[in-house]
C-alpha cells in the first residue's frame, strides 16, 4: 500500500528572484531550499540547499546544466563540483548522496515549493 | 517477530558494525542492543593524538547518542558486559541489566598492554588509550617537566606526538627493540624516521630494556638494563595492545594461547550465535590491530546476519600513515631479504628520504617494500604487488616515479593484467573500467566512477584510471581530441576564434549555435572567460551571471563555511596609510579575518555574501578596485621597491609594476595570471617563478615567461633581454594574446608551454620575430581589452538590480546563513571545520 502524502505549498518568492538559468536559495518552514529557473528548458526545480559532500549550504549558488542522451538536468556544487540531478537528487559523480527534491509551480508571477 | 541482536562494546569496530547493519536491515527486522564500557559514544581512537592537538571529544565522536535513538538502537553507557549464558542467550551487564540474544557480536576490543615493570603503579605512569587516559596525562602534564613513552611502535610515536602536543621539556621515546616501528620498517628506514623525529624534538633510545620505574608513590626517574637511568616525571606505557577476551573466557568461548577470542573465516566464535570482531578476535591466528580489517569484518558479520554470504579473508596489512608529519608506509613482504629476494634502496639522507623495494629473484616481481619520508609512490607500488604485474628493465623507475625524461611505457597503467585490482575499496580491475571504454564507450572520470564505481572510496586510485581512459583510447586508434565537454564539439581555440568571428557575447548564442543540450559546469565558465577575454563586458550583465563559477558570480572567493573573502586590488603592494585605515576598518566593521596574501595584498575573509555589496562600497568610495582575486585573470604584479629607496636597485620596481598591473588589470584568460618586477638581479620579487616576471638590469629589463609556483614549481624561461619599458609591454601584450588564444581551459603559462612544440625558441619566434604574422593584431586586441576595463565592483556597488542578487535568501535579503559559522583564533575568526 502507498501512503498517501499531502503536499502543502509554500510561496518562496517571485518570478525574478531567480535569475535565468540558475538559482538561489529561499527559507522555507526553516529548512534551506534551493530553487532553479531553468528558463532555457521553460523549466522549475528545487532541491535541498545542502550539498551532502561537505554539508555546505551552497547548491543554490551552483551552475545548471545537463548530461548524457536524456538531458538530464543537473547542478554542479561550487565546491568540489559534485553534480546531482535535479528531477532525482541522484548524484551523478559518481557519489552515493542523493539530495532532496521538491515540486516546484508558478502561479501569479509567484513561485511556490511543495515541502 | 524482530530477532535481538546484542553488541558488546562500543569502540570504532562495534560502531560500524551498528552503521553497516543499520544500513543494509532495510525491512527493519532486527533490535539492535549495545553495551559500552566507557561514558562516551564510540569515538574516533585512530586520531587521539588531535585531542591534544585541539581536537574536542565531539570532534572525534563517531556519531552522536542522538544517532542510536535515531535508528532504534538501545545504547548502554558506562556499563559493560559481566557474563554470558551461552544456553539461555542471555547477556548480564555489570549494572544487573539482562539482555537475550539471537546473536550477540563480542566487539570488546583490545586494552594496553602493560608488562611486568616494577613500579608501574607508581602516580604518573600512564597508558594511552581512552580520552580518560588522556584527560589524566593531560592534568598530570601541567606540573610534569621530562616525559617518557615506553614503546617505539606505532601507537607510542603516537603517543610520544602527544606528549609533544602537551608542551612538556623533554620527550624520550624507549624501545626495546634495535629499530622503531619494528613491526614496518627495516633498520635503515628506522635511521631516517629516527633522525626526522628527532628533528621534532623527541629523544629516541633503542635496545633499551626498561628495569624498575622509581620514585616515591610518584615516578622519579626509570632504570635499565644496562645500568644507565633516565630522570621523567610522567610515563606512558604504549608497548602493544592485549585483546580484551575476559568476557569470552568466562562464557567458555575458545581463546587463544596468548590472548584473543579464536573465530572462524566467518567470525564465529566456537558459539555460532555468537561472533567476535575487532582486536578482540583471533582470526587466522592473528590479532589485527589496524582499524580497515575491523571494519572488513564488521561488514564480514553484518552481511552474514542479514543472510548474505561473505567470508572474512586474510587480511593485507600494507599501510601508509602519516606520522606526526611524516609519511611511513609498507606494503606486501617488506622484509624479505636475500637470497629470497633481491632489494633495491634508495636514501637521500639531506631530504630524509628511505625507500626499499623487494623484488622476486627472477626480476620478474615486486614482492613489498617500505617507503619513509616520501610516498607519494604508494599505491601504484602496492598495486604491482598485489597484482603480481611484471616489472619493467629498471625497477627504481616504480620507486623513485619520473625523474624527467620519456617515462617507460612498460611502468605505467597498461602494463597491468586485466585481472589487476585498480580500486580496492570497490573491488574494481583494469579488465572491468577497459571493458566500459572500449564497449560501452564511457570515456569520461565521472562516467567510470558512476558505472563501475571506482574511485569513489578513498580517491587514491583515480589517477590511475585517468591514464587508463587515456591510454586505452590512444590503443583503440582513437584520435584523443580536447574537445571542451560534451556540450561542443570543439577545442577551446576553435571555440574562441568562432565566437569572435560570429561576435558572439553571451553563453546562450554560443550554445545555440555552436553547442547542444543545456551546458554544465565545464563549457559554462570556460565560454564565459572566451566571452570575457574577447570583449570585456561587465561578467554578471547579458544573463552570462549564471555561467560564471561561483567566484565569478560574486565577486569574491567562496570559502570553508560558504562566506566569501575579499581582497582589493594593491597595485605593486604600495598602498597609503590612509588606504590601510580603511581596510582595518571595514574588517573591524564586518568582522572580517585578515591577513598578508603571498602577493603582497590584504585578504578579508569571512564576508557574509549579503555583506559584499555594502563593504566594497566602502571599498570604491575609498578609491579601492577590485583585485581579480577571484577570477581567472591577473593578480598581482609584486615588486620590490627597487631603485627609489634600495641602495642595489637599478631601476625603479615599483613604478613599473604598477604599470604593468594597472595595463593588464581585469584581463580574463585561461588560468590565473601572476606577474612581478624586480629592481635589480637580486631578485626579491621572485619574478622567475610567475606567469611573466620582470627583472631589472643596468639598461633596462629581462622578460622571463611562463614561470609556475604551486603544484608543479617551474622556474621561468628568459625571452628577451636588456628591454626599454614600452618594448617589455608590447612583448607582454603579444605573449598573453597568444596565450589567451591557443591555452586550454584552466591550462596555466608553464603547462601551455611544455606542450607547445618547439618550446621556449617557437615562442620567441612568435613573440619577437612575429612568426605568425599575428602581433599587430594581438596588440590591438590587448589594447582593446586594456581600453574597456571597468571596476567590476564598482559596477555593482552602482547598480540596484545587481546588489539584488547578492543574499544569501531570497525571500530574506537581510538574513544571513546560519550555517555559515566561525570559530575564535588567535583574536581572530576562522571557518568552523567541515566534516
Amino acid at each position: 500500500m502507498i501512503a498517501e502524502e499531502t503536499i502543502t505549498w509554500h510561496v518562496a518568492c517571485n518570478i525574478e528572484d531567480i535569475p535565468e538559468n540558475g538559482g538561489a536559495c529561499a527559507l522555507i518552514e526553516g529548512e534551506q531550499i534551493a530553487i532553479y529557473n531553468f528558463s532555457r528548458r521553460g523549466e522549475w526545480y528545487a532541491t535541498q540547499n545542502q550539498c551532502p559532500h561537505r554539508q555546505q549550504m551552497a547548491l543554490s549558488r551552483g551552475m545548471i546544466g545537463s548530461t548524457g542522451a536524456n538531458n538530464e538536468p543537473k547542478v554542479a556544487c561550487p565546491f568540489h563540483k559534485k553534480t546531482f540531478s535535479l528531477q532525482t537528487g541522484e548524484c551523478l559523480s559518481g557519489d552515493e548522496y542523493t539530495i532532496k527534491t521538491y515540486p516546484v509551480k508558478i502561479a501569479d508571477g509567484q513561485v511556490y515549493v511543495g515541502v | 517477530m524482530k530477532k535481538k541482536i546484542v553488541v558488546v562494546g562500543n569502540g570504532m569496530v562495534g560502531y560500524k558494525f551498528c552503521e553497516k547493519l543499520i544500513s543494509k536491515d532495510v525491512s527493519k527486522s532486527f533490535d539492535l542492543v549495545v553495551f559500552g564500557e566507557e561514558s562516551r559514544p564510540a569515538y574516533d581512537r585512530v586520531h587521539l593524538s588531535e585531542y591534544f592537538a585541539g581536537k574536542t571529544a565531539d570532534d572525534l565522536t563517531m556519531a552522536p547518542s542522538s544517532w542510536y535513538t535515531e535508528n532504534g538502537i538501545t545504547l548502554y553507557l558506562s556499563d559493560p558486559v559481566v557474563d554470558i549464558d551461552k544456553d539461555e542467550q542471555t547477556v548480564r551487564s555489570h549494572h544487573g541489566i539482562v539482555v537475550n540474544y539471537d546473536y550477540l557480536v563480542l566487539a570488546t576490543g583490545s586494552a594496553a598492554f602493560v608488562p611486568p615493570i616494577p613500579g608501574v603503579e607508581k602516580d604518573g605512569v600512564f597508558v594511552y588509550r581512552t580520552i580518560e587516559d588522556l584527560d589524566l596525562m593531560q592534568a598530570h602534564a601541567k606540573t610534569a617537566k621530562k616525559g617518557a613513552v615506553i614503546g617505539g611502535g606505532l601507537l607510542g610515536l603516537e603517543a610520544a606526538k602527544a606528549l609533544l602536543d602537551l608542551g612538556l621539556e623533554e620527550t624520550h621515546v624507549i624501545e626495546f627493540a634495535p629499530r622503531l616501528m619494528p613491526r614496518q620498517i627495516d633498520e635503515a628506514g628506522s635511521k631516517t624516521l629516527q633522525t626526522k623525529l628527532e628533528a621534532l624534538g623527541l629523544q629516541i633510545h633503542l635496545n633499551k630494556n626498561t628495569q624498575e620505574i622509581v620514585g616515591n608513590g610518584i615516578i622519579e626517574g626509570m632504570a635499565f638494563a644496562d645500568g644507565s637511568k633516565l630522570e621523567v616525571d610522567m610515563l606512558v606505557i604504549s608497548a602493544g595492545i592485549k585483546p580484551r577476551d575476559e568476557v569470552a573466557k568466562i562464557a567458555g568461548l575458545e581463546v587463544g594461547s596468548r590472548g584473543g577470542i579464536i573465530v572462524n573465516d566467518k567470525l564465529q566464535t566456537s558459539d555460532p550465535n555468537i561472533f567476535a570482531i575487532g582486536e578482540c578476535a583471533l582470526a587466522h591466528h592473528m590479532i589485527y590491530g589496524l582499524v580497515a580489517p575491523g571494519y572488513e569484518m564488521a561488514e564480514v558479520v553484518a552481511t552474514s546476519i542479514i543472510g548474505g554470504e561473505k567470508e572474512f579473508k586474510p587480511f593485507d596489512m600494507s599501510t601508509k600513515l602519516k606520522l606526526i608529519g611524516i609519511d611511513v608506509a609498507s606494503f606486501g613482504d617488506a622484509f624479505i631479504q636475500e637470497p629470497n629476494a633481491q632489494t633495491i634502496v634508495f636514501e637521500n639522507t639531506a631530504k630524509g628520504v628511505y625507500k626499499r623495494i623487494n623484488i622476486s629473484n627472477d626480476g620478474k616481481y615486486l614482492l613489498g617494500g617500505i617507503l619513509v619520508g616520501d610516498a607519494e609512490q604508494y599505491n601504484m607500488l602496492l598495486q604491482n604487488t598485489k597484482n603480481k604485474v611484471l616489472l619493467p628493465a629498471d625497477p627504481e623507475d616504480l620507486m623513485l616515479g619520473s625523474r624527467g625524461g620519456a617515462e617507460s611505457a612498460s611502468s605505467g597503467v597498461m602494463a597491468l593484467p586485466d585481472e589487476a585490482l585498480i580500486c580496492s575499496c570497490e573491488a574494481v580491475t583494469k579488465g572491468n573500467i577497459c571493458h566500459e571504454i572500449i564497449e560501452n564507450k564511457v570515456t569520461t572520470l565521472d562516467g567510470i566512477k558512476k558505472c563501475t564505481k571506482a574511485g569513489t572510496g578513498c580517491g587514491g586510485c583515480v589517477p590511475m584510471v585517468k591514464d587508463l581512459i587515456n591510454e586505452t583510447m590512444k590503443s583503440q586508434g582513437v584520435f584523443v581530441r580536447n574537445i571542451l565537454c560534451e556540450h561542443f564539439d570543439y577545442t577551446r581555440q576553435e571555440l574562441f576564434d568562432l565566437v569572435k568571428i560570429k561576435g558572439y557575447k553571451t553563453y546562450n548564442d554560443v550554445l545555440d549555435h555552436l553547442g547542444r543540450g543545456d551546458g554544465c559546469e565545464v563549457c559554462k565558465p570556460a565560454v564565459a572567460s572566451i566571452i570575457a577575454s574577447l570583449w570585456n563586458e561587465m561578467i554578471l550583465e547579458r544573463g552570462n551571471a549564471t555561467v560564471q563559477d561561483s567566484n565569478d558570480r560574486y565577486l569574491a572567493n567562496i570559502q570553508k563555511n560558504g562566506t566569501y573573502s575579499v581582497v582589493p586590488r594593491i597595485p605593486g603592494g604600495e598602498i597609503t596609510p590612509e588606504k590601510l585605515i580603511v581596510i582595518g576598518q571595514v574588517a573591524q566593521k564586518y568582522n572580517l579575518y585578515t591577513k598578508i596574501t603571498g602577493g603582497q595584498r590584504i585578504d578579508l575573509f569571512g564576508a557574509h555574501v549579503s555583506d559584499l555589496p555594502d563593504i566594497w562600497e566602502e571599498l570604491v568610495n575609498a578609491g579601492f578596485e577590485s583585485g581579480h582575486a577571484y577570477g581567472k585573470s591577473l593578480r598581482t604584479v609584486k615588486s620590490c621597491v627597487g631603485s627609489t629607496w634600495c641602495r642595489f636597485g637599478v631601476q625603479d620596481a615599483v613604478s613599473f609594476s604598477i604599470e604593468v598591473e594597472e595595463r593588464y588589470r581585469g584581463l580574463r584568460s585561461p588560468h590565473k595570471l601572476k606577474s612581478a618586477v624586480s629592481g635589480c638581479t637580486r631578485e626579491c620579487a621572485e619574478a622567475q617563478s610567475k606567469d611573466f616576471g620582470i627583472i631589472a638590469t643596468e639598461k633596462g629589463w629581462n622578460l622571463y615567461v611562463c614561470g609556475n609556483g604551486g603544484v608543479k614549481p617551474r622556474h621561468a624561461e628568459l625571452l628577451a633581454t636588456d628591454i626599454d619599458s614600452e618594448t617589455c609591454l608590447k612583448y607582454i601584450d603579444r605573449f598573453l594574446m597568444f596565450y589567451i588564444k591557443t591555452a586550454e581551459p584552466l591550462t596555466r603559462t608553464a603547462p601551455w608551454l611544455d606542450k607547445m612544440e618547439g618550446g621556449i625558441n617557437y615562442l620567441k619566434s612568435v613573440v619577437i620575430d612575429d612568426a605568425l604574422g599575428m602581433n599587430s593584431q594581438f596588440e590591438q586586441e590587448m589594447q582593446f581589452l586594456v581600453d574597456a576595463y571597468k571596476c567590476e565592483w564598482k559596477e555593482v556597488v552602482n547598480s540596484p538590480e545587481l546588489r539584488k542578487r547578492f543574499t544569501h535568501f531570497v525571500n530574506a535579503p537581510k538574513m544571513k546563513d546560519p550555517y555559515a559559522r566561525f570559530e575564535p583564533m588567535r583574536e581572530q575568526i576562522k571557518a568552523a571545520e567541515w566534516k
